[in-house]
């Protein structure tokens, strides 16, 4: 199977298949049941509560099957981590809503913002909510875990200029880094893409490079991220990137489509397409599982 | 007593005269297909724009001066914004910031 028919079958069925990020960039599909998992914690996002069209009339119903999925996991992961764009219009009726269903996750919750999630600039409702416990001021986070060291980068301020992060952010993660080991696996997360890939959707972060060359020299980097609801990978150096689907509706594949709109599938096909997945980190490579809902 | 009855009829309407003015256009750009239509419209001072969000996602009017924003605007959601003053005002959607508009506002004296 030619990598770009492989990714395209993972991005419409996904259930159940495994993968990793080798350093070619190419997905090695492998069994994981019996290796014992080093580090391992699950990525929901774009759950996008409160929109209600034929992509996906019932988003609820479909974050609570994520949830109750991941509830049902043997061995509860370490943390949950939701890759932004929780709500569809940042209204406290839809932040309401996602977190009553967001709180019954056994597992503690990690939940970064998209842009859907700060509308009108307002980070305060979605602080208010949801915000990352012990943040710095500006919301972004790091911590570690496992010999991991995580960081939550924000990057939906300023959204006219696609995603971006900001000097003080970026700041900050310079001297983050400069207290990590070269040899010490670096997992980021971030809502919206760190590198361009496919800008003109707004599919990429406009100060991402910045960040980007300070990760790039660390010997394991992985970068997952949400907002275009679909699984696509890249590699640059050691820096692996996986955008993940969404619990809510696909997205069109770039470029193939005159917008980015949400994709409106039968619903056995829909619940295929979206869903949670998996991450396991093992010696810094990370192994990731994709679960769809149907 | 029934030219008086008509005289007071006609003095209840003189303010409804007085208020009568024609009031200021309203000009309407829909958001389609992630596009405002049409993305560059001309208007006079005190004139109203009406955004109508035909697309099945949502969108905003966000000024690029921060000078109005209607936030998050549904499928199906209207909102309106009244131009005062001259000028040119340019706008794009928060969420698809790709999405571009200009509205050029002159002074009704002009």
């Amino acid at each position: 199977m030619r990598r770009n028919d492989f990714l395209s079958h993972v991005a419409w069925t996904g259930s159940g298949i495994a993968y990793a990020l080798s350093g070619t960039g190419i997905f090695a599909g492998r069994a994981l049941a019996d290796a014992a998992p080093a580090t391992q914690f699950v990525q929901i996002s774009d759950s996008h509560i409160g929109f209600h069209q034929p992509a996906n009339p019932d988003v609820g119903a479909t974050l609570q099957a994520s949830v109750d999925a991941i509830n049902a996991m043997p061995v509860q992961p370490k943390f949950v981590v939701h890759t932004g764009d929780i709500t569809h219009l940042s209204t406290q009726q839809q932040f309401d809503d996602a977190r009553a269903i967001l709180r019954q996750l056994r597992a503690p919750l990690i939940a970064l913002p998209g842009e859907h999630d700060v509308l009108g600039n307002d980070f305060k409702t979605y602080r208010t909510n949801f915000g990352i416990k012990d943040a710095e001021d500006g919301g972004w986070a790091s911590w570690d875990d496992g010999g991991v060291h995580y960081i939550a980068l924000l990057n939906v301020f300023n959204f006219e200029k696609m995603g971006l992060m900001g000097n003080d952010q970026l700041s900050w993660l310079k001297k983050d880094l400069q207290s990590q080991y070269q040899q010490t696996p670096i997992v980021v997360f971030t809502h919206v893409p760190l590198y361009a890939l496919y800008p003109q959707w707004g599919w990429t972060t406009e100060d991402g490079a910045q960040a980007l060359a300070m990760l790039s020299g660390f010997d394991h980097v992985t970068i997952l991220n949400g907002h275009i609801h679909q699984i696509v990978t890249h590699v640059e150096g050691n820096i692996h990137f996986a955008s993940a689907t969404a619990t809510a509706y696909p997205q069109p594949q770039p470029g193939t489509a005159p917008n980015p709109g949400p994709l409106t599938l039968p619903h056995d096909q829909l619940l295929h397409a979206i869903g949670y997945r998996t991450v396991r980190l093992d010696n810094g490579t990370a192994g990731i599982e994709q679960h769809s809902l149907g | 007593m029934k030219h008086s009855l008509i005289a007071l009829a006609l003095l209840a309407l003189v303010p409804a005269l007085a208020h009568g003015a024609p009031a200021s256009p309203i000009v309407t750009v829909h958001i389609h297909d992630y596009a405002y239509k049409p993305p560059a419209i001309t208007i006079t001072t005190g004139d109203t724009v009406r955004f109508i969000n035909d697309d099945n996602d949502a969108h905003t009017v966000t000024s690029t001066d921060g000078l109005f924003d209607s936030k998050g605007l549904d499928t199906n959601g209207v909102w309106e914004h009244t131009f005062a003053k001259a000028g040119i005002y340019k706008y794009f959607c928060e969420l698809h910031p790709y999405m571009k508009g200009t509205i050029i506002v002159k002074d009704v004296k002009a």
